[in-house]
This record gives structure tokens, sequence and C-alpha cells, in this order.
């Protein structure tokens, strides 16, 4: 069974048909691109995974289980994180708190024991710490633990995000243009950076992207969404030399 | 002078935990829970039953005070503000009020509008040095309410729920998407904030043994104005507006005139809202688009 699997999902907005009969299906550990131009519906198809929109038609399915209709935290806690196109970090906590926001899924002490500093809190929150840094090292980001978010260079403030939605511990990993905004030797570095992290967490990841020259170097496989429908899918070497697919880049 | 600084600074004190609730629950929900001044009385209400019906001892007052006052604080949360957390500001805080009228009503149902006079938790010591006289009551408020701020502080910034809940204040939709839920993170706030308002509210009545079931309005209102003064939604803001107001309050009544003091304490709001439009320690911020 595929770790995701989206069978004929739609969602209008008003009289705007932005995704339409969309069919996906993401194998466990694989890393996979979404790509089209823009306005194409990709943000979209990322808020219907992640529950922030409820799809109008179609069912999303991870490890078998259906998601649609379920609270975005409820979503998270079954193992699906992502970033976004326009950053949204925690900027007035420093970066060390802005991946420890991830760990809230594991509720491993009480109130009570918060509320009394019992030792076994006290463990805990520092072995979160320790955790978090752990993360933190991974995107080089452990120097600067204590900046505000928001005081970060925007290049890092890109991997902060990632390396807050991996706190969450998440099975299928989805990261919404994550090199929009970086010059090519930034983006040539981040590549690397996710290819490092699949392997590193085991994660899967579905990757958004509108240029497609871009992920045709890491995914295996590619996804081409254009006007809310999928143009065409296969490998980036079929997807690249396919002609349709030329056209609405061209075009678009 | 220093008799009436430190009268100040106890009644700032009580202003600065009920700021607290408001500031905190506007910071996370995004509201101005009106009722909160209320919760207060009820706070007061039930430390008085408790001791002077059931005979209890003032420590058991408080803390059934507090039980109480926490209860009812998110069960006013998910009954009259969940149901509205997309409907409009004013169709939220016009619940708010509707509240606070409720709440009001309801302790004059309950207790009738009789005065009840309120025995203070601490007795009516005080202890003279050279010309300063400290009463018992504003020495434990102020400890009190020193033993708040710091475990305030303390859960806000170091624990995971503090975490989490400065996450929501900031971004109720990403802090989703890493998986906490914003409703339990709202009930939590209104939790503490209420807590808090019972004990307040013990304070508040040891201070002014007058209790009647507006006696919650005219310090919710205060402290909701330390709250905008020190920049709502910041828990020091909170504090600094609440014990600056409380002197600010007891030097006009002292220097200036008796029944002038609650128009001064307004026209310092003015002034510093007009310098100053976030308040003392509020942030400027522009409107999302
Ligand atoms: N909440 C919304 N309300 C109305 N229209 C929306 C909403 N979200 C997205 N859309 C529309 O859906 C289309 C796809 O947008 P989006 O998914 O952001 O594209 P992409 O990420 O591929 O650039 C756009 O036409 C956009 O205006
Ligand atoms: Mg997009």
């Amino acid at each position: 069974m595929a770790l995701l699997e989206v069978t004929d999902l739609g969602i209008s907005f008003g009289g705007l048909r932005a995704v339409d009969e969309l069919n996906m299906t993401v194998e466990q550990g694989a890393l996979v691109g979404l790509i089209g131009p823009n306005g194409a519906g990709k943000t979209t198809v990322f808020n219907m995974l992640t529950g922030v929109y409820r799809p109008t038609d179609g069912g999303i399915r991870l490890d078998g289980e259906n998601l649609v209709g379920k609270k975005p935290h409820e979503i998270c806690k079954m193992g699906i994180a992502r970033t976004f196109q326009n950053i949204r970090l925690f900027n007035k906590l420093p970066v060390l708190d802005n991946v420890k926001t991830g760990f809230h899924n594991e509720v491993t002490y009480t109130l009570p024991e918060s509320l009394f500093h019992a030792g076994s809190y006290r463990k805990k929150e520092k072995q979160m710490d320790e955790k978090a840094m752990e993360i933190l090292k991974v995107f080089d980001l452990d120097g600067q633990w204590d900046y505000k978010a928001a005081n970060l260079p925007y290049g890092k403030q890109r991997k902060l995000e990632i390396a807050r939605a991996l706190a969450t511990d998440p099975k299928l990993l989805l990261l919404d243009e994550p090199a929009a905004g970086m010059n090519p030797n930034e983006t040539a570095e981040l590549m690397e950076t996710i290819e490092l992290v699949r392997r590193r967490f085991q994660v899967t990841v579905l990757l958004i992207e509108h240029d497609m020259k871009l992920v045709s170097g890491i995914c295996e496989y590619l996804y081409v969404l254009n006007f809310g429908r999928l143009l065409a899918q296969g490998t980036p070497v079929e997807v690249l030399s396919n002609p349709e697919v030329v056209t609405a880049y061209l075009g678009g | 002078m220093i008799s009436n600084l430190i009268a100040g600074i106890s009644l700032g004190s009580i202003y600065a935990i009920i700021a607290l609730g408001y500031t905190m629950v506007y910071g996370i929900a995004k509201m101005l829970n009106f009722a909160h001044g209320d919760v207060i009385m009820v706070g007061g209400y039930m430390c008085f039953c408790a001791t002077f019906y059931l005979g209890l001892p003032p420590l058991a007052g408080v803390l059934l005070a507090v039980v109480v006052c926490t209860l009812l604080g998110v069960t006013i949360e998910r009954l009259a503000y969940k149901p509205l957390r997309s409907a409009p500001a004013l169709a939220v805080l016009i619940t708010a009020i509707g509240m606070s009228y409720f709440l009001q009503n309801a302790a004059l149902l309950l207790w009738t509008a009789n005065p009840k006079t309120f025995t203070s938790i601490v007795g009516y010591g005080s202890i003279q040095m050279g010309d300063v006289h400290i009463t018992h009551v504003a020495m434990v408020t102020i400890a009190v309410c020193v033993v708040i701020m710091v475990a305030l502080t303390l859960f806000t910034n170091k624990t995971k729920m503090g975490t989490a809940m400065r996450a929501v204040s900031e971004d109720k939709g990403a802090a989703q998407l890493m998986g906490i839920s914003v409703n339990r993170t709202i009930s939590l706030t209104f939790a503490i904030g209420s807590g808090l308002a019972a004990i307040a509210g013990v304070l508040l009545c040891s201070a002014y043994p007058m209790l009647v079931p507006t006696t919650g309005s005219m310090p919710g209102i205060k402290a909701f104005t330390a709250a905008v003064f020190g920049g709502i939604g910041s828990i020091p803001g909170a504090m600094l507006g609440g014990i600056l107001l409380g002197v600010i309050e007891i030097f006009s009544k002292a220097y200036i005139s008796q029944e002038l003091s609650d128009a001064i304490v307004f026209a310092v709001l003015i002034i510093v809202l007009l310098v100053k439009p976030a308040g003392l320690l509020g942030k400027q911020v522009s409107e999302k688009v």
C-alpha cells in the first residue's frame, strides 16, 4: 500500500474549480515533486492534504486511513507535516522554541507535572531541548538557537521551517516551494539538504516547485498540475520531454 | 509617601493579576472577555461562602474560589465564545458583555443585593516602621503578585504548553499544523486567567471587604485599562500597567482629589495611548492584509 493515496480529489471556491479529479500516489520513502505553473492549484492540494481546506470531492488516505474531515492538528498527529510557500515561522519565538512547538504531538507530561515542576518534567524538558538542538544541527542552525526567528536571514528561515516540520516526526513531509526566493547556489545546497533529511529522518517527501528544472535533479517522480488538473506524470525525463508540459510552461 | 506607594503597589498588584487574564485571553483568542471582571466577584463570593457558611479555613476558601472560577471560565468559553470563533469581533464583544450581566444577575439571585462583609483571609493586622504603615493584606497581595508573575513567566517561556500558547497567539493556523490543538490552548488560557481572577477576587475583598454582585465591575474595567495601558497581549505589559495604574490611583487620591482620582487615571491612559498607541510595552503591529 502506498503511503499517500489521493483519489478524484477536487475543490471549488465559489465558481472556481481550483483542483479537479486529481489522482496521485506517493510510495513510502519516495521523493516526489508536484510541479506546475503559478496558480495551478499546488498549494491548494497541500491545504487539502493538511486539513486547512476541506475538499469538495474525493478522498485522501495516509497509510490507508482517511484524512478528509480531520482537523489540521489531528492530521499532523497522523504524520503529515508541512512548510509554507510564504514562510510562516513564529517570528517572536526563539529558533529553538520554533522547533519545540513541533514536539507538541507527544504529550509526555501532565498539567500538574508542569505546574509543580516535578523532576520528571524537568528531565523531559531537557530531553526536548537536546532533541531540538539535534534537529537544528542538521540544518546548521544550532549556533543561532537563541535568535528570534524573525532575525534569521531568509535562507535560514526557510531551513528552520523544515526543521520545525520535522520535529513533529512526520511520515510525510510536504514542502511548498522551499527554494522560493533563493539564488542558484542556495537552491542547490537546499536540495542537498532535502536529500540528506530524507535519508536521515526516513521521511517521505512531496515537494512543490514551479521551476521544473530545479526538481528534476532530485525527484524520482513528478506530477504536473495545470489549471487544477493533472497534465502529466512520470519520471523527470518523461515529463520534461512531454510536449504538453512544455507548452503549459511556455504558455503560463 | 512610602505608605502611599506601598498601598498603590498593593492595589496595582490586584489590577495586574486581573489584567493578566484580559491580556492572555486577548493574546490567544483575540477577544476582549468583558465577563472577566465578574469572575472576580464569583471568586469573592465562593471564598465568602466557604469561610462564612461552611466554616472552612481561609486557605480552603481560596482553593474553592480558584477551582470554581477555573471551571467557570472554561465553561463560559465553551458555551458562549467557542461557537463564535469565526464570528465578527463585535458579536463576540456583545456576547461577552451579555455574559457579564448574566453573571451579575445570577449573583444577585443567589446572594441578593445586600452587601456581604468579607472577612480578610489574612486578618487586619499591620506593621509600623517609623512613619511607614503597611497592612498585612498589602504585604500578602504584593507577595502573591510577585509569585504569580514569576510562575507565569516561567510557564509561558519554559514549558511546552507555554510555548504552544505563544505559538497560537502568533499564528493559529501554523500552530495547528504543528499539531497544537487551538481549542485546548484557548481553554487552558481561560482556565489560567479565571483561576487568577479568583485569587484577585479574594485579595480585593480582603482589602475592601464589601462584597456585592457588582464588586467585579470597576476593578475589571480598571484592570482592562491597565492591560491596554501596558500593551494588550503583553504579559509584562499587564503587570507593569496594573502596578502603575494602582500607584497613580492612590497618589491622585492622596494628593490631588478623592473624587477625581478615577478621572485622572483614565486621563493618564488617554495621554499614554496618544503617545504610544500600542501601550507601554505593546509592539506596533500593522494590520495583516
Ligand atoms: N481560499 C481560496 N479562496 C478562493 N480561491 C482560492 C483560495 N485558495 C486558492 N484559490 C485559488 O486557487 C487557484 C490555485 O491557487 P494555488 O493553489 O495557490 O496555486 P499554486 O500554489 O499552484 O500557485 C488560484 O486561482 C487561487 O486564486
Ligand atoms: Mg503555491
